[in-house]
């Protein structure tokens, strides 16, 4: 695709995730392939269920056992870290990449003063004694925007607003500098008027330190003001990935187009908002072929059986049967991409 | 809706009216804490003083951000709560004070309430059929056990759920069947004016379309009045005939939707209204809203909203605004009552 030329920063290669049950094995994630470049702010949207959180904690070493990681590989900067044991993988968490979760309650712990936990996690990661990690801290406060940094450093955090805790934790991810962020619902616990702050302060971090975001929300405006690229979950299945623009604009999937047509728009009244029928389903009622075609509208009997893939169209790629023309091309495409 | 409207126009009295609603909560240190710690007895006020009206078969949303109050004002409209001071007149008859029990037992038969968490909202060991009938049963509509299974599944029905779902238990539903259980368990009390109190909040967008356009249905066929309480201004935008901003406990701007999405007067209303991220944002840069909500227990003196807006004078910071009336717009700002903006 578009970074072919460049190596991609993180490279995720067909992600099947299972959770083993008495009654067998249910698939959260099946079988998808996505890249992130440096820099770059992929958005991950779907609805609760698609398996976008899951990604996100697999990619990160903290998928709950007895989630498990049952197929494909994850690479950082080319190197699989995936199957790494435990004690690699905690290194490369944090320094490398960093997270961010919904809750910024419940990502800090209650007992510590702010100081303490940014030093910590500094002193983790980087070579620096107390006093050196202690400016760092305080200079990680400025720059993500709390007022009175040098007087709030010592402060616990029930001492802070929601918003100030998010810029807490969004402080204790960038610590180490790390290359990539997995953002997990960032702003879903804030207020508007908060929310678009803490939007516009990723967006300022990630340009100025090159930091490449895998934003994960179930908000469609976040991710149309953040994102460079979106991928839209279904049923653990990638739908459809491409520009940001594109997707909101020229959705393909009918899935995507369904899901455009439902958010409510200031400035554009309808009636009735389209709605798609149904509901995603359950995990161990997932249909053969097509995880949507029964809710599609434009569902073909090879839809009831037959798997659609991702294939390029136009700019995006999608992955649905009716975009099946350009089929061999879009092949010879993918394979040139890798 | 349409007859219903066309009644409302008739006799043009409001169903429901708002009158200087105030509810304070105590959340002083207890008393020998304030006697030898010197401490003062503190409130939240929740509700500070907010007017309107509902007309019949109208929609009024009520937005803003967490704290401002709003549920607590649904809240108070249901008798949840006692109000503080100030009346809440159902058509024409007072409910407010603690003296009016009698008429707000009467006057809240017509009300019904939908909450937020449908995961909350529902009694999970109660078959669906037993949690819809329960106002029946209390309000003594039906008493054959024959009718009102079948009133309930007729109820069922009207939500998009199958009668035989009756015999379910909550927790076999997802979030949008469950909150089409809390509607159909709010119609079965007969009410003609529904608080609804974030109930897409929960729920994914594609099912809150689901439901919005369900609620939209139910109110043009029963002629439903609808007080909708939510933080998503592009819901109500969807949903609203007239729309309220909440700030700290105050009504800050009332108007009808149109004119309030259009022409926003306030400048809070036109600070909530940048904030919204947008699909047609995509790569815009805006300029972020400063600062946050202050704690409503020590709220800024004067205008509660002049530590954050730019257009902030020293009137601003000692006198609190009265709503006045401006093209059919309330508004309690100084700035637009002094014309410095328009």
């Amino acid at each position: 695709m578009s970074n072919s030329n460049e190596q991609p920063l993180l490279s995720v290669r067909n992600l099947r995730i299972e959770f083993p049950t008495r009654r067998g094995d249910l698939v959260a994630v099946d079988d998808i392939s996505f890249d992130i470049a440096p820099g770059e702010i992929l958005g991950v949207v779907g609805e609760s269920g698609a398996g976008k959180s899951l990604t996100g904690a697999a990619i990160i070493g903290l998928l709950e056992p007895p989630g498990r990681i049952a197929q494909g590989e994850i690479l950082l900067e080319g190197r699989r870290i995936d199957n790494l044991p435990y004690e690699e993988i905690r290194a490369i968490r944090g320094r490398q990449i960093g997270a961010i979760f919904q809750d910024p309650l419940t990502s800090l712990n209650p007992l510590y003063s702010v100081s303490r936990q940014l030093i910590e996690t500094i002193r983790t990661h980087l070579p620096l004694n107390e006093r050196q990690a202690r400016d760092r801290a305080l200079e990680l406060l400025e720059e993500v925007g709390i007022p009175g940094a040098s007087e709030r450093i010592d402060h616990y955090p029930h001492q802070f607003s929601g918003g100030m805790r998010q810029r807490v934790v969004i402080a204790l991810a960038l610590c180490a500098e790390p290359r990539l962020i997995i953002a997990d619902e960032p702003t879903t616990a804030l207020d508007v008027s908060i929310q678009a702050q803490i939007i516009s302060l990723l967006k300022r971090l990630c340009h100025e330190h090159g930091t490449a975001v895998m934003l994960v929300t179930h908000d469609m405006g976040v991710i149309a003001e953040a994102a460079d690229r979106v991928a839209v979950m279904y049923s653990g299945r990638i739908a459809e990935i491409g520009p940001v623009q594109e997707v909101v604009r020229a959705a393909k999937h009918p899935y995507t187009h369904g899901l455009m047509g439902s958010i409510p728009h200031i400035g554009h009244h309808v009636d009735q908002l389209t709605q798609i029928q149904g509901s995603m389903p359950r995990l161990q009622e997932i249909p053969p072929g097509c995880a949507f075609n029964p809710r599609c509208e434009n569902v073909t009997d090879r839809c009831r059986v037959e798997r659609p893939n991702l294939q390029a169209a136009a700019h995006s790629e999608v992955a649905c049967h009716l975009f099946d023309a350009p089929r061999d091309n879009s092949q010879m495409e993918a394979r040139a991409g890798e | 809706m349409n007859d219903m409207s066309q009644n409302a126009s008739k006799n043009g009295a409001p169903l429901l009216s708002v009158d200087g609603l105030v509810r304070h909560f105590d959340v002083s240190a207890p008393y020998l804490n304030r006697l030898f710690e010197g401490l003062d007895r503190a409130y939240v006020r929740a509700v500070d003083g907010i007017n309107f009206d509902i007309g019949r078969g109208e929609t009024f949303s009520l937005v803003g951000e967490s704290g401002c109050g709003k549920s607590t004002v649904a809240r108070l409209i249901v008798g949840l709560y006692q109000p503080t001071r100030g009346s809440i007149k159902y058509e024409g008859v007072e409910i407010g004070p603690p003296e009016a029990a009698r008429d707000r037992r009467r006057m809240q038969s017509h009300m019904q309430m939908i909450f937020q968490d449908p995961y909350a909202s529902l009694n999970p060991r109660w078959r669906v059929t037993e949690i819809v009938a329960e106002p029946i049963r209390v309000r003594r509509l039906l008493s054959d056990k024959r009718e009102i299974t079948a009133r309930v599944g007729d109820l069922l029905s009207q939500v998009g759920l199958s009668p035989a779902d009756g015999d379910r238990f909550p927790h076999e539903f997802s979030g949008g069947q469950r909150q089409r259980i809390s509607i159909a368990r709010a119609l079965a009390g007969e009410p003609e004016f529904l608080v609804c109190d974030e109930p897409t909040s929960a729920l994914d967008v594609s099912v809150q379309a689901q439901i919005l356009n369900l609620m939209k249905e139910l109110q043009s066929r029963l002629g439903l009045t609808y007080l909708f309480i939510s933080h998503d201004l592009a819901v109500v935008y969807h949903v609203s005939t007239k729309v309220g901003v909440m700030y700290l406990g105050k009504l800050v701007e009332w108007a009808d939707t149109k004119t309030l999405f259009e022409n926003p007067r306030h400048p809070y209303t036109r600070m909530l209204l940048d904030a919204i991220p947008d699909l047609e944002m995509t790569g815009r840069q805006r300029i972020p809203v400063a600062g946050e909500v202050p704690s409503p227990i020590n709220p800024p003196s004067g205008c509660a909203f002049h530590p954050r807006c730019p257009h902030a004078d020293d009137r601003c910071r000692t006198e609190a605004p009265a709503p006045i009336i401006h093209d059919g717009v309330h508004v309690a700002c100084h700035a637009v009552a002094d014309g410095r903006i328009n």
